[in-house]
């Protein structure tokens, strides 16, 4: 690509690439294949190669295109190919699938019925990408150009209208017009927080220093999230034109792209970006001929959940230990170096092109009342179609759930939704038609956070859960101040007593106290919302907590030490897997009680440490492995005798 | 073990020469070439960029991804976020562990395997996720991981 040295020239460029490669216009097949990291991880690669291979044979190179895109969200059905111009979709595409696909449907247009979607409930084949559910009811702005462009390939995301934006803004607007639009457009700050970003980009702004620095957040480390990851992985490009935008908004000529080191792919991409947006003078002095320097630098992370704090970012980025300061002064005012900083979300710098080429009042007119836009959210956990889904603000999380996600597998019951990450909470069964925004997720005691809906079945255990928040938190806390270090400790010994059904009356007061501290006396957002999974799940699953205290019984059947395993000898093949894989030894062969003459594996219950390992290796046609909880139900040993009662309990949890 | 090379290490320090701010940087290039920190790189980083060694060992502590002990030839992540959480991602590490016979972030002592866990690789999709080096595995159940291991020992 030739250096672009006005706005002129970049107009010129787009309409040159449109009438070359537009996928629509043009006559010639293309093929894509998400290379995103979880197709990749589903095996797209060997798809990719064995496309390439196929049309190097059959010397189809220079007549059909073959190109790896970024992440459009459907996961839960990749590798996905899309074949245009008919934008046909196919899913879960094998390697071996190729040569058929390139036969039938890229040279003689005829589908393979058996690599559509087709609908769990109706059968229904769908041909292409809109009459999917899963994508059908959502709003996707953001999300919906990753299937389209190789984040490889500069001129794929001119040619889809990137950087029109930047050149509006440099040449129609100055610098206090583009911050007053967008402060009129009401966005939030994506990253969890939900400040307003023209608030922000004002303070920094007016903020007296020079240099100042631009920063974009991509260090998403709430577990379950992975929007801003699809995004820089798949349309770098969208964030690195907002983040151009937001310099000439506020007068920076610096900024940096920090990503975490467990995200290698997006690394590369923002590295590619930077360096092709360099070569065609989108980046550096004189940008477009409008006189405005500036350039990017990427930082990569090095692994530490509490470096997403604005604050131990901009330490992180100066090459020190990643931990938050105080904030007795603005980061706006006084942030990387001492300098004024404006540092903001992936996905909330990745809206500002939108807002600038569409305007405030369009994308204001998106969302609720006081949440704006759209939202990427990442739908996971027990949940039939996992993936990214983009939304207006306010849809509900049972629309989420059941339209998009196409409800929960196994035909469970939903128990409830966690959100926010390890700051957030567990929002209960009966509060799914509560509308997702900001304000609405905080008073039901979670958070919007990054974007992740966690789908909990009856499987899992809420005092578990908050034991496994407390303890990724006990984890990645950095240490620096007490009330977060030390009552987290406080936090994960109580929780671990009560799974463990030590659990005493009081423990349920304590907790509420040490979380009361930890709110009003940490340093950072890392401690003061620590404490949310704990209060979250005593606010809507008490009686669990009772459960495992008073009872010692867990009701998901989750927590190990209050559960024994038998083996039901009715339906024992003895295959003697589970004895094969016993780490304690403590599975042997035993007559059966009830029927002379079978042998069958039976446990010893004094050796059992209960880790379950038998349970899941008992192959899925037999299941003789049942879990039993409370303290009357214990059978003797061997499990010749389990009541009928038992039984029925399993074939509802299994 | 082998002498490092420190020229090496030289040549990558050069690559940053004149920046501030770039100590994890540094140290990030250099793992991915020794694919560990050891006490010479410290050492000679100390010297050549006169930064005190305790502050260097502060931060390359502090971070996860940066090892300061030997690591196996084959890394082994098991990713512990949420999505692979409520997916039984526990039970994967710990069956895991006591088939390589170690303990979650260590390494075995024919140097074969070393075992990590990992907080969310982002592909929460398709979860539980274990990933081998650079190599993803997802909907991983305890008959894949058996498989992955056998391949590779």
């Amino acid at each position: 690509m030739p250096k672009l040295a006005s706005f002129r020239d970049l107009e010129e460029m787009r309409e040159k690439l449109r009438s070359r490669r537009d996928p629509s216009e043009s006559e010639m097949p293309l093929i894509t294949v998400c290379a995103g990291t979880g197709c990749l991880a589903l095996g797209a690669r060997k798809v990719i190669d064995a496309f390439r291979e196929e049309l190097d044979e059959r010397g189809l190179a220079t007549k059909i295109t073959l190109k790896e895109t970024g992440c459009p969200g459907f996961c839960e059905k990749g590798p996905i190919v899309v074949i245009y111009p008919e934008g046909i979709h196919y899913v879960k595409v094998n390697p071996t699938d190729v040569p058929e696909i390139l036969e039938e449907t890229v040279l003689n247009n005829r589908l393979i019925d058996r690599l559509l979607y087709s609908d769990p409930a109706t059968g229904a084949r769908a041909v292409h990408e809109e009459e999917i559910p899963f994508y059908k009811h959502q709003t996707r702005i953001l999300i919906n150009n990753n299937i389209k462009i190789d984040p490889k390939n500069i001129a794929d995301y001119i040619v889809q209208g990137g950087y029109s934006a930047l050149a509006l803004a440099l040449s129609r607007m100055t610098p206090q017009e583009v911050i007053d639009e967008v402060k009129r457009s009401d966005l939030r700050g994506r990253g969890g927080g939900g400040f307003p970003t023209g608030l922000k980009w004002e303070a920094a702004k007016r903020a007296l220093g020079t240099p100042k620095y631009v920063i974009v957040n991509c260090d998403e480390g709430d577990p379950g999230a992975f929007m801003d990851r699809a995004l820089m992985e798949g349309n770098p490009h969208s964030v690195l034109e907002g983040l151009v935008i937001g310099a000439y908004a506020v007068g920076s000529e610096k900024g940096f792209i920090y990503v975490r080191a467990e995200y290698p792919l997006a690394v590369q991409n923002a590295k590619i970006a930077i360096e092709q947006a360099r070569e065609c003078g989108l980046l550096g002095e004189d940008i477009l001929g409008s006189g405005f320097d500036f350039d990017v630098e990427l930082h990569r992370g090095a692994g530490a959940f509490v470096s997403g704090e604005s604050t131990a970012l901009m330490n992180a980025l100066e090459g020190k230990v990643g931990e938050p300061k105080p904030k007795y002064v603005h980061t706006s005012e006084r942030g990387l170096w001492n300098r004024p900083s404006l540092l903001n979300n992936v996905e909330t710098w990745a809206n500002i092109p939108l807002i600038i080429n569409r305007g405030a009042h369009w994308f204001s007119s998106i969302g609720t009342e006081r949440s704006k836009g759209t939202k990427i959210f990442s739908l996971v956990g027990k949940v039939n179609n996992t993936g990214l889904v983009e939304v207006p603000m306010g849809m509900t999380l049972r629309e989420i759930i059941y339209d998009i996600g196409g409800g929960i597998p196994g035909g469970k019951k939903v128990k409830g939704v966690q959100t926010g990450g390890p700051s957030g909470g567990i929002i209960p069964e009966e509060h799914l038609d509560t509308p997702v925004d900001f304000d609405r997720l905080t008073s039901l005691g979670s958070m919007m956070g990054s974007g992740s809906i966690i789908v909990l079945d009856e499987d899992t255990c809420a005092v578990d859960l908050a034991r496994y928040f407390v303890d990724f938190l006990c984890d990645e806390s950095c240490g620096k101040c007490v009330p977060c270090r030390e009552g987290l400790r406080q936090m994960r010994d109580i929780l671990s007593e009560i799974v463990a059904g030590r659990g005493e009356a009081e423990d349920l007061k304590t907790l509420k106290e040490v979380a009361g501290v930890m709110k009003s006396a940490s340093l950072c957002a890392l401690g003061r919302t620590a404490a949310n999974p704990v209060l979250s799940t005593i606010r809507h699953f008490e009686e669990e907590y009772v459960a495992h205290i008073q009872d010692q019984r867990c009701p998901a059947l989750v927590c190990e030490q209050l559960i024994s395993y038998f083996i039901r000898p009715d339906i024992c093949i003895a295959c003697g897997l589970c004895r094969e894989n016993c780490p304690q030894g403590a599975i042997s062969e035993e007559e059966s009680a009830e029927e002379t003459g079978k042998v069958v594996m039976a446990i010893d219950q004094s050796k059992c440490s209960r880790c379950g390992i038998c349970f899941h290796v008992c192959p899925s046609k037999v299941k003789a492995v049942v879990r039993i909880s409370g303290k009357s139900s214990a059978p003797p040993v061997p499990s010749a005798s389990i009541s009928s009662g038992d039984k029925e309990k399993d074939s509802k949890t299994r | 073990m082998d002498a490092v090379d420190l020229e090496k290490v030289d040549e990558i320090i050069e690559r940053y020469r004149g920046r501030e701010g770039v100590l994890i940087q540094l140290l990030l290039d250099l793992q991915s070439e020794f694919h560990w920190i050891p006490r010479e790189v410290i050492d000679h980083l100390s010297e050549r960029l006169r930064v005190p060694t305790s502050q260097i060992y502060r931060i390359a502590s502090f971070y996860k991804a940066i090892n300061l002990n030997p690591v196996g030839r084959h890394m082994i992540q098991v990713c512990m976020g949420t999505a692979c959480q409520v997916r039984g991602a526990q039970k994967v590490l710990d069956f895991t562990a006591s088939r390589l016979n170690i303990k979650p972030e260590e390494t075995t002592p024919d140097l074969s395997f070393s075992l990590r866990k990992v907080n969310c690789l982002g592909c929460c999709s398709m979860g539980p996720v274990l990933t081998v080096d650079d190599e993803y595995h997802g909907g991983v159940t305890l008959e894949k991981v058996e498989k992955i291991l056998k391949k590779r020992s």
